[in-house]
């Protein structure tokens, strides 16, 4: 039975426990002559916990140990050659074992019968790939015994899971409703249950946290143990070859510098624009506008944060880079008489502004929140001594909302520097370390986006450095935040 | 007040003493300037704005019609084979020549000779290679037309669709513009016989991925969206209120729940693109989920929305005042009865408004679905969650690629198409929002 069949089952049994536990719980009420303790929807719930909830935890623990037991039996098998030789090949001649297993329950009966531990690799391949199922090339015919054992075992393992987790089902509900008696505490214990869950959904936060953590520190750490740290961190030229897996060819120079610097330079450009705009904007909303232009003006600068960053991408690409491009063209015609244009179409500069439009808002709206949270006393204060409303601007509340202020413009370099599609797309590949703005230069996520789209295997330094990459991204952004967050904290309670 | 009248009468205008000079006219200039600077940033900020919508939208709106030709199709037996034939054994039918038909069709419809062969491949170069189908689906439903002639609007080719809309400059010379001038007289000829138009393209909604512009749609795209909006709804709405009811009523102010909330806080503001690489290295790698599914999208951008739908749905929790959880404890209601049988109704349409907010941004995002592998070339809709499907917007990353210029067009159609579905979505959480938001 599939996974998802036997959690289908263990939930009808629930449902079916409840039911019954339901009438069971109505039929004991009258005769009993106590009063019961919770009423019978809890008797109802608890029984559908006992049925559902420890065989579900047993299906999980099931899942993720079963593949790892067998593993660690079919490699104890390897033939003492395979054993010597590297970790890698090792997990390799695993990989084909597992698909090869994997393959064998694919097949129909009659095809299956045929395969024997003394059937050669290439025959069997065969009849795997008339199946549409390809097998590599480094099969050796040591490995059929042991596909077929991998099939055997998962089959039994299978088999073992569904009679046992389903009996659990089963179990759970029959002892659930044999408990149900008029002093059961039932909603006590459902609502136990109804916390823990709650506490477990909270925990996701964490760990999705943990889990991006680690997923990238085993990855960035196996590229550190390919190419030194320090050849990634210092180097300043970007070139990784392609090359096969487990290959020793030179793997390419993996300098990091040329992507920081591009990152850091658009996002410069992107918040030169953007922040003096969007300061602007939230002052006039909050110390000028009435009510009305506030109530128009505001959503519609908003409507630029809600637009897809995709969309940005592709306005950069067949407007902003090409009218950059022609406009220099004319420039230079107008100054030189050549009409050579000296911007490129993916330039610095159009990734720059391009990204300024989407950042305005949150400027703005960032802005705007903590110049309203500054204390309506100051601006009084301020005015009636006499100050314009200006004045009072610069130097009274822009100071008191300066921690604020800062802590915006941190979080909005975090979501500069964290920004993809538009660089992707307005940016350029070419990794140059120049300082002309008119010149492409490309980016930590450009690159990463490079390096893991279309075809990759797991174990070349060109994947992993993937993960170097989002890894240095991650921490680099993680501290803008949290620096930003810890300053909006402080802030936040001075003025409570 | 009479005092200063009086002084004001006593001293004549030669002997008043000048002002002191407190710089009032300069700072009013600099409150002026002060001001105006806000206004341009207003203008500038809505400007671009006006500026992006108003470069996509000419750019795209004319995605939505393409140009179709009718042209007499006779389905020979010589091409097709018989009916009987047919019933036997489908592979002729499968294989038969269908742009054969067309072209042929064509040529009579505008009187060229059959030997002219330089004629015939210019007016085989108006329609598009995509009527293959069409033709094949035509005989294949209904085997009876074999033999009969009929009129049939066939997709005009990319290049005419171009031209029929204006996008080529016609005036450059033949061999520098993709249509030429023998073309260009056809199309004349097709107009004057009423046998050109341009129609609503309701391929771009329907069709999947295909090289050929005119024939390459949204559908399994729309499809994808759809799966992966469905996983987020189902996953990160109980997730996040779960979590946001724990965090707002019961939690104790511990550590851990300090821990959570930094944690919730700066998963909001983590890149996307590290969302994918978790996608890539937990569920694909480590869960051996397949890649390009719907599934492992759908759980990725769980993960991004969760923190969204947190924050909105603690905002909405806090917003119901205590004294209707007073009410309930004090009528012996437990803490979780009177969470989730009186407090939780009331926030519901604050909760919702945030969902549906939280869904909007997830939908409009592609850093994480390009490294998952969703930037697939996929023809045939899925079916179930497990196969492979692009997303909206991955739709729109691979056709921004593509160079030829009617792509550009269909771009920017369907940057229409996900922004009219995002516009949507604000709108109904606005109208939730101001509809059933209570001030207490």
């Amino acid at each position: 039975m599939s996974t998802f069949t036997i959690i289908l089952v263990v939930l009808a049994i629930g449902l079916a426990g409840a039911f019954l536990g339901y009438r069971h719980s109505r039929a004991l009420q009258a005769p009993a002559g106590v009063k019961p303790h919770s009423r019978p929807v809890y008797h109802a719930s608890y029984v559908a916990s006992w049925a559902i909830i420890p065989s579900l935890l047993l299906l999980a623990v099931w899942l993720i140990a079963s593949p790892i037991v067998i593993e660690s039996q079919v490699r104890g098998s390897f033939p003492e050659g395979v054993l010597a030789e590297s970790q890698l090949t090792e997990d390799l001649a695993y990989g084909i074992v597992e698909s090869l297993g994997n393959g064998l329950s694919v097949l129909p009966d009659d095809e299956r019968a045929t395969v024997t531990d003394e059937m050669p690799v290439k025959d069997l391949a065969a009849l795997l790939r008339n199946r549409g199922l390809p097998v590599a090339s480094a099969s050796a015919d040591w490995m059929v015994p042991l596909a077929l054992d991998i099939d055997t075992m998962q089959f039994w393992s299978r088999l073992a899971m569904t009679v046992v987790v389903i009996a659990l089902a089963l179990a759970g509900a029959y002892w659930g409703y044999r408990q149900i008696a008029p002093r059961l505490r039932a909603r006590n214990k459902v609502e136990g249950v109804v916390k823990g869950a709650l506490i477990a959904a909270s925990s996701i936060a964490i760990m999705t946290t943990i889990g991006i953590v680690f997923s990238m520190l085993f990855e960035t750490i196996d590229f550190f143990s390919r190419i030194s740290p320090a050849e990634f961190f210092f180097g300043t030229v970007w070139e990784p070859r392609f090359s096969a897996a487990g290959s020793t060819g030179n793997a390419g120079s993996f300098g990091f510098i040329p992507l920081l610097a591009g990152t850091l330079y658009i996002s410069a450009v992107a918040m030169l624009i953007a922040v003096p705009i969007g300061l602007f904007a939230a002052i006039y909303m909050a110390e000028y506008a009435d009510n009305r232009t506030r109530s128009v003006v505001k959503p519609l600068l908003e409507v630029l944060a809600g637009i897809p960053t995709i969309v940005y991408g592709f306005f950069a690409l067949v407007t902003v880079g090409p009218f950059l491009r022609d406009l220099s063209a004319q420039i230079s015609g107008i100054v030189t008489g050549d009409y050579a244009s000296f911007i490129q179409a993916q330039s610095v500069l159009t990734a720059g502004l391009v990204m300024a439009i989407m950042l305005i808002p949150f400027v703005s709206s960032l802005s705007d929140d903590i110049i309203t949270s500054v204390p309506q006393s100051l601006r009084d204060g301020s005015l009636g001594l006499g100050a314009t409303r200006s004045e009072t601007v610069k130097r009274v509340i822009l100071p008191a909302a300066l921690p604020g202020i800062v802590s915006a413009l941190l979080l909005t370099a975090s979501r500069a520097i964290g920004e993809t599609m538009i660089v992707v797309l307005a940016a350029g590949v070419a990794a140059n370390l120049t300082i002309n703005p008119f010149d492409a230069m490309t980016t930590i996520t450009v690159k990463i986006v490079a390096q893991l789209t279309g075809d990759l295997e797991f174990n070349s330094p060109q994947t992993l450095v993937a993960f170097a990459l989002g890894m240095t991204l991650f921490v680099i952004t993680l501290c803008l935040n949290v620096y930003a967050l810890y300053i909006v904290r402080k802030y936040k309670e001075q003025y409570e | 007040m009479s005092d200063a009248t009086a002084n004001g009468i006593a001293a004549t205008a030669a002997e008043r003493k000048p002002r002191r000079d407190i710089g009032i006219g300069r700072r009013y200039a600099a409150e002026r300037r002060f001001k105006a600077y806000g206004i341009i940033a207003i203008a500038i900020g809505l400007a671009f704005l006006v500026m992006l919508l108003t470069s996509i939208i000419s750019k795209g709106y004319t995605a939505f019609w393409q140009t179709e030709i009718k042209v007499p199709i006779t389905f020979t037996e010589k091409v097709l084979g018989t009916p009987e034939q047919a019933v036997k054994s489908q592979t002729k039918l499968l294989m038969a020549n269908y742009p054969q038909l067309a072209r042929d069709g064509l040529v009579q419809l505008l009187g060229i000779s059959a030997d002219d062969k330089k004629a015939v491949s210019a007016a085989n170069g108006l329609i598009s290679s995509g009527t293959r189908v069409t033709l094949r689906d035509m005989v294949m439903n209904d085997l009876s037309i074999i033999g009969t002639t009929e009129d049939v609007w066939l997709y005009a080719s990319s290049e005419l669709d171009s031209a029929m809309k204006g996008q080529y400059d016609l005036s450059v010379p033949e061999n520098r513009r993709p249509i030429s001038d023998l073309q260009l007289e056809y199309i004349d000829k097709l107009k004057s016989q009423g046998a050109i138009e341009e129609r609503f393209n309701w391929g771009l909604f329907t069709f999947g991925a295909s090289s050929r512009a005119e024939t390459a749609g949204l559908g399994v795209a729309i499809i994808g969206s759809f799966y992966m909006m469905l996983i987020v709804l189902a996953l990160a709405l109980p997730i996040g209120v779960a979590a946001s009811i724990y965090l707002e009523e019961f939690a104790p102010k511990n550590k851990f729940t300090d821990l959570i909330e930094v944690n919730i806080n700066n998963l909001a503001a983590v890149p996307s693109i590290v969302f994918g690489l978790l996608g890539l290295a937990v569920f694909i790698n480590w869960f051996g989920l397949p890649r390009s599914a719907p599934l492992v999208g759908g759980l990725v951008l769980t993960l991004m929305t969760l923190p969204t739908i947190i924050i909105a749905t603690r905002a909405a929790l806090r917003a119901v005042p205590p004294s209707i959880r007073w009410a309930a404890l004090g009528l012996g209601a437990s803490r979780t009865q009177t969470i989730f049988h009186h407090v939780l109704p009331l926030a519901a349409p604050g909760i919702l408004t945030g969902t549906i907010i939280g869904l909007a941004q997830a939908l409009g995002e592609t850093a994480p679905l390009l490294l998952i592998g969703m930037v697939a070339f996929v023809a045939d809709y899925p079916a179930t969650p497990m196969e492979p499907a692009t997303a909206l917007p991955v739709q729109i990353y691979m056709w921004a690629n593509e160079a030829e210029r009617a792509f550009v067009e269909r771009t920017s159609g369907a940057i229409i198409i996900l922004l009219a579905f995002l516009a949507i979505m604000n709108l109904t959480a606005i109208f939730l929002r101001r509809r059933f938001e209570r001030r207490w």
